[in-house]
């Protein structure tokens, strides 16, 4: 692997070398390493562009890596992976994208990724989506995540674009099983041109679940955000979705939380809120030394972490 | 050390503040005054927070008039707001090390201690985000802390007790005496209270944006009592103090 490949690994994945566990490494469209556990398989698809990670029913402590990296321009892809979390499994599984384009054509990466979260099983489900290079070549993501979660099991998904993507269209659909519990967090920031769509859908079928979709976001410059989630009780549950959106510069924002409750005993609550940094929060903070633009670093810095 | 110099100030044809001239060069310094009296503008406009429409600022020496807040901050000056401003995702933790100043990384152990300092239990409140999870007291208390942090020449309090019921004067007197033996300098205190007005070196009457008088608390008291029987929060804030 290259500098440049590299650097995208360490970016999405947080990856100086080749991570413990199990791990599927594809760059610019081709398994660039590939490692399996005792309790966690990697199988390629045989029908389509894509991989099965399949692991076992109570492997516990493991971690699964599964970066996607692009480094030459003009590169489009589409791939499914597919995740089967056995029952009593507690793993964390690391995937992420990173594109880099130097060239003047199109670098996209479209994926679908499915997790099927077995009985009792815990998963946390971690994804970066980054770009750089000076290009005039877009860089773009479509990634859809569609999430099943059994009886009793429990995902956190956080999911993250802080830099350099064009253009995105993010969709998560979610169906709960009776006491499964969802957490999703999203960070976005968006600058120059961009323009990214994130849409939720979840729906709690199981008695007793709950799920909790919280956004936050930042929009600088021309850039554009649509947040759309739609959180459904389909049964006795708790469902909580929240966008938080600081506004700069000539950005658009525009946020539709939807809940619907199809069940007497589902309790649901949406909040949503867009607004540019507060003139006294960026006070306070010059009060202890900092310049308008460090202070305005510091707010934003501290809104995605 | 600081000097304001016919300080004036009108919004929008309301006069908040007129011409108003100090000299400030003692340990503690008290501001009080009826509400609307013109401290917490006076307290801004030394801070950089308003601009006077008239009049000059002089910090040792040097015209400070026109430096802009973070300017001030460099030059000595701080400022623990009335209502503190709550921010999502900046912990407490980074609030005092930004506070300490922008190279110094503070350890836990000594961002730690600020807190300790203003009555707070550290390790339950040092990584947490100073956003609406956090009280009004402790919120209060975490900006006195940032203040203590930043140890600055010239280090300005607005109400400080205020809000901060289960935590006695005298911590807070102490914690004005520990930052004095640090900073050597001048501590400015907005307050109506008369026990925060004992400690003061030099005390300051405002009232409707004038300077009534300056003098120790014994000289400077019957007068604040004279406004106040026009004023019944401060008769009733001084009574209820003396009556605890």
């Amino acid at each position: 692997m290259d500098a440049i490949q590299l650097n995208l690994l360490k970016q999405v994945a947080d990856l100086e070398k080749v991570p413990a566990g199990a791990y599927n490494i594809r760059a610019n469209g081709e398994s660039a390493g590939r490692n399996t556990t005792a309790n966690i398989d990697i199988v390629n698809k045989e029908d389509k562009s894509g991989i099965d990670i399949i692991i076992k029913p109570g492997t516990k402590n493991e971690s699964v890596h599964i970066p996607v990296i692009i480094s030459e321009s003009g590169i489009t892809e589409f791939v499914y992976n597919d995740f089967f979390i056995g029952e009593d499994a507690d793993v964390v599984i690391i995937a992420g994208c990173g594109i880099h384009n130097c060239g003047a054509d199109l670098s996209k990466h479209d994926g679908i990724h499915t997790f099927h979260v077995g009985k009792n099983a815990k998963i946390k489900y971690v994804e970066k989506h980054y770009g750089d290079g000076d290009g005039t070549g877009e860089r773009v993501m479509n990634p859809q995540t569609i999430i099943e979660i059994d009886e009793g099991g429990y995902m956190e998904m956080e999911t993250t674009q802080i830099k350099g993507i064009d253009s995105t269209d993010r969709v998560t659909k979610a169906v709960l099983g009776d006491n499964a519990t969802l957490i999703i967090t999203e960070k976005l920031m968006t600058h120059g041109k961009q323009y990214a769509k994130t849409d939720f859908t979840v729906d709690m079928n199981g008695e007793d679940c709950s799920a909790h979709v919280v956004s936050r976001s930042i929009a600088k410059d021309e850039s554009y955000q649509l947040f759309t989630s739609n959180v459904k009780g389909n049964n006795k549950c708790n469902g909580h979705t929240e966008c938080d959106a600081i506004i700069m510069g000539n950005a658009k924002v525009s946020a539709i939380p939807q809940i619907e409750a199809n069940h007497v005993d589902a309790s649901l609550i949406h909040e949503a809120a867009i607004g540019k940094i507060a003139g006294e929060q960026l006070v306070k903070l010059m009060t202890l030394g900092l310049t308008e633009e460090e202070a305005e670093e510091q707010i934003v810095n501290g809104f995605l972490k | 050390m600081l000097e304001l110099r016919n300080i004036c100030y009108t919004v929008e044809g309301k006069e908040i503040l007129k011409d108003i001239s100090l000299n400030i060069n003692e340990r503690f310094i008290a501001i009080t005054g009826p509400n609307g009296s013109g401290k917490s503008t006076l307290a801004k406009i030394i801070a950089g927070i308003i601009t006077p429409t008239s009049g000059q600022i002089i910090f040792n020496g040097e015209d400070i008039t026109e430096l802009s807040i973070t300017e001030r901050a460099n030059k000595g000056i701080s400022f623990a707001f009335q209502q503190p401003v709550r921010f999502k995702g900046i912990t407490v933790r980074d609030l005092i090390n930004i506070a300490a100043g922008n190279d110094k990384k503070l350890s836990i152990a000594a961002a730690c201690e600020y807190l300790s300092e203003v009555g707070l239990c550290a390790k339950d409140y040092i990584n947490r985000e100073v956003n609406a999870s956090l009280s009004g007291g402790e919120l209060k208390r975490i900006e006195i802390a940032t203040v203590l942090a930043r140890a600055a020449q010239l280090s300005i309090f607005d109400e400080p007790e205020a809000g901060i019921d289960l935590w006695s004067f005298n911590s807070l007197i102490t914690v004005f005496e520990k930052l004095y033996e640090k900073i050597q300098g001048s501590i400015m205190i907005i307050s109506h209270q008369e026990r925060i007005l004992n400690i003061a070196d030099k005390v300051i009457l405002l009232n409707a944006g004038e300077l009534k008088q300056i003098g120790t608390k014994d000289e400077v008291l019957p007068e604040l009592m004279r406004f106040a029987a026009n004023c019944k929060v401060v008769e009733q804030t001084l009574n209820g103090e003396e009556n605890k």
